[in-house]
């Protein structure tokens, strides 16, 4: 009962702050709801990007999902970082510089279109509202878990923080909150990652305890490996994997990090084109920090794990087990009737066999891998208090992706339909309004579809990093660093790679029609946007050089987007 | 369009682009996936080199080559005079 009070208390605490932010940075301006008034410093933005980028599912699954994958893993942590030398080097300065609000206002300029500006906008709702919704559904999930509070109740909670902040903020708003809340998410995250460090390596730095030595003197890593080949796992760091798909998976999540319209926008923010440069750095320096750390927590909680457990009578499992066994993250099922707990691949036939012959009767524990975050705190016999403050974090990764998501959300309809195509002529005070409607509704119903998810969002956001890269990624960065390409070449290059895109991932991953065996290349759902998005680039060059220049004007603001100042 | 010595200026800032993306793609692409095995014969401290560029190093060189353009743009800017301040 003690770890409730502590839980509650300081998630309300950080529910305040972020209130207390909200009111402070009020928005009066559409230019201030839309980009924060552009006057928001490199530092300060890097911090939000970082807290908007950052998901439920970076803070609470990826390192339990590295646990489970060994090296494969590393396609996560190289996709959802490398991007941003992509973004920094290839999109930022020239989309600051370019100085409008979002991504089809450079789409439908550039290539002087308002089919081209619509087919953006469609892209970006949808991309952004499957992976809206998944964020409301993980606030959900957070509160039903460890606040004893119904996952519906849960999710209206969500709702009513993120609308106060996000309908009177807006940009502006979101920013100074996600500043506050990757602060609080950086913290919950390194403080269990460092105490665990010292307790398994005696190094405080996990990033140097993932390459250091056990308290008996053998490498961490090498421990971790035999480990898994004594039970009849792969080693740890195998790479025994289909490295064509990884190639391609760890591309995509690239491409597709470049291409995600509510990370391209907050480089809209910042006042100038060297500090749109900076900022992106800045946003990689924070979002390191939490991307190393994960593989560490990955290692160390893995080999707590199994080495606490595996093989031990269940009667003398630790007290964490068993706590964790009644939320069904941990199950044990004693098989064998011996009253210890064996852990072991019973889908190696070889290994089963052996184990057969030791008069085991199968697999007995089943982890969920996220216990790997949840449980760090307990494993390494932490104070009540850390384990609050871990669930206030990964309320912070939910909160400050949702509000992201959202303000694209609602831009892409007050300022890109309404303001840019439906109706030109509204006053500046009318569109604000607009704004702020249209993130109130998308707050609810992106809340509603959480706690019901449409049977296809769940898949689907894994997906939205292919989707993105196969359609937004090479529309931009050729719009940039070509003045030839046309609006031609760049609708029909979008128009196939996302279909491309979007129907193989239909096929195999949504509709369940053949499996791995039938993988072009052996190249997975998760990796196709690498595809799609060689493909959009080689239509839209070949249409491009079939059909006339663009307009003379095109060409002048191409080139000017190029240099910081004429 | 552009004055002749802007044109310079881009030209500049394509090189650069294309070395640091080179690392970028060699880091992360080669050593992490492509040359991993031949790495991994390697060792640094408890990590195999492979694993490490995989899981660490490519994110750390990622960081510095993203503050290596900002320099060298920002020396580019001045050298053109089309910097902001």
């Amino acid at each position: 009962m003690i770890e409730n009070i502590w839980t509650y208390g300081l998630v309300a605490l950080t529910f305040a702050i972020y209130i207390g932010v909200a009111i402070w940075s009020k928005a009066g301006s559409t230019k201030e709801f839309y980009v924060a008034g552009g006057g928001v410093s490199p530092l300060a933005n890097g911090m939000a990007t970082a807290a908007d980028w950052m998901s439920a599912a970076s803070f609470l699954s990826m390192a339990g999902i590295i646990s489970f994958s060994g090296y494969i893993g590393s396609q996560y942590l190289m996709g959802w970082t490398g991007g941003y030398v992509l973004l920094a080097l290839l999109l930022a300065p020239y989309l600051r510089k370019f100085g409008k609000f979002t991504v089809p206002d450079f789409i439908g300029e550039r290539y002087y279109s308002q089919t081209a500006r619509v087919i953006a906008v469609i892209c970006a709702l949808f991309v952004s509202f499957t992976y809206a919704v998944g964020q409301m559904k993980g606030v959900g999930v957070a509160f039903a878990r460890f606040l004893e509070v119904k996952f519906e109740v849960g999710v209206g909670i969500g709702i009513v923080i993120v609308m106060f902040y996000a309908v009177l903020g807006g940009m502006k708003g979101i920013t100074y909150t996600q500043v506050a809340q990757y602060c609080v998410l950086i913290f919950a995250y390194l403080v269990p990652a460092i105490f665990i460090s010292l307790f398994v390596t005696g190094n405080p730095l996990p990033q140097l305890g993932l390459g250091g030595k056990l308290a008996d003197g053998a490498w961490l890593l090498d421990r971790l490996d035999q480990i898994h080949t004594d039970l009849g796992f792969k080693a740890y760091t195998s790479t025994d994997v289909n490295r064509i798909d990884m190639f391609f998976v760890t591309a995509a999540l690239m491409l597709g990090t470049a291409g995600l319209p509510h990370v391209i926008v907050r480089f809209f923010t910042v006042p100038r084109v060297k500090d749109a440069r900076k900022s992106a750095g800045y946003a990689l320096v924070f979002i390191a920090i939490l991307y190393t750390t994960a593989p560490a927590i990955a290692v160390f909680a893995k080999t707590n794990l199994i080495s606490e457990v595996e093989g031990k009578p269940y009667s003398e499992a630790p007290n964490w087990f068993t706590d964790w066994e009644h939320t069904g993250l941990l199950s044990f099922n004693d098989l064998n009737q011996d009253g210890k707990i064996q852990y072991y691949n019973d889908q190696n036939p070889q290994y089963v066999r052996k184990a057969e012959a030791q008069g085991l009767n199968g697999n007995e524990l089943t982890i969920d891998p996220d216990i790997i975050v949840l449980a760090n705190p307990e494993m390494a016999s932490l104070p009540a208090w850390v384990i609050g403050l871990v669930v206030a974090g990964g309320l912070a990764a939910a909160l400050s992706t949702a509000a992201g998501l959202l303000l694209v959300i609602s831009t892409s309809i007050s300022h890109d339909l309404l303001k840019k195509w439906l109706k030109p002529d509204i006053t500046e005070k009318n569109e604000l309004w607009a704004a702020r409607i249209s993130i109130m509704v998308a707050v609810i119903i992106s809340g509603i579809a959480g706690i019901n998810p449409p049977g296809f969002v769940a898949e689907v956001v894994a997906f939205a990093f292919g989707l993105a890269a196969a359609s937004f990624f090479p529309a931009i960065v050729l719009g940039i660093f070509s003045s030839r390409v046309n609006k031609e070449g760049a609708l029909a290059g979008m128009v196939v790679g996302l279909a491309f895109t979007a129907s193989y991932i239909l096929y195999f991953a949504v509709l369940g029609y053949g499996g791995p065996e039938d993988y072009w290349f052996g190249i997975s759902p998760k990796g196709i946007g690498t595809l799609g998005m060689l493909l959009n680039l080689v239509v839209t060059l070949l249409i491009t050089y079939i059909t006339p220049a663009p307009p003379e004007d095109i060409k002048t603001m191409v080139q000017r987007i190029r240099v910081p100042k004429e | 369009m552009l004055k002749p010595d802007q044109k310079q200026y881009w030209k500049e800032n394509l090189t650069y682009l294309l070395i640091l993306l080179s690392v970028w793609f060699i880091v992360s692409f080669g050593f992490g996936i492509i040359w991993v095995e031949e790495l991994n014969q390697i060792r640094l401290g408890g990590y195999k080199l492979g694993f490490w560029f995989a899981q660490q190093g490519s994110i750390y060189i990622f960081v510095l080559i993203i503050f290596i353009y900002v320099w060298l743009m920002n020396r580019l800017d001045r050298k053109y005079q089309v910097n902001e301040d």
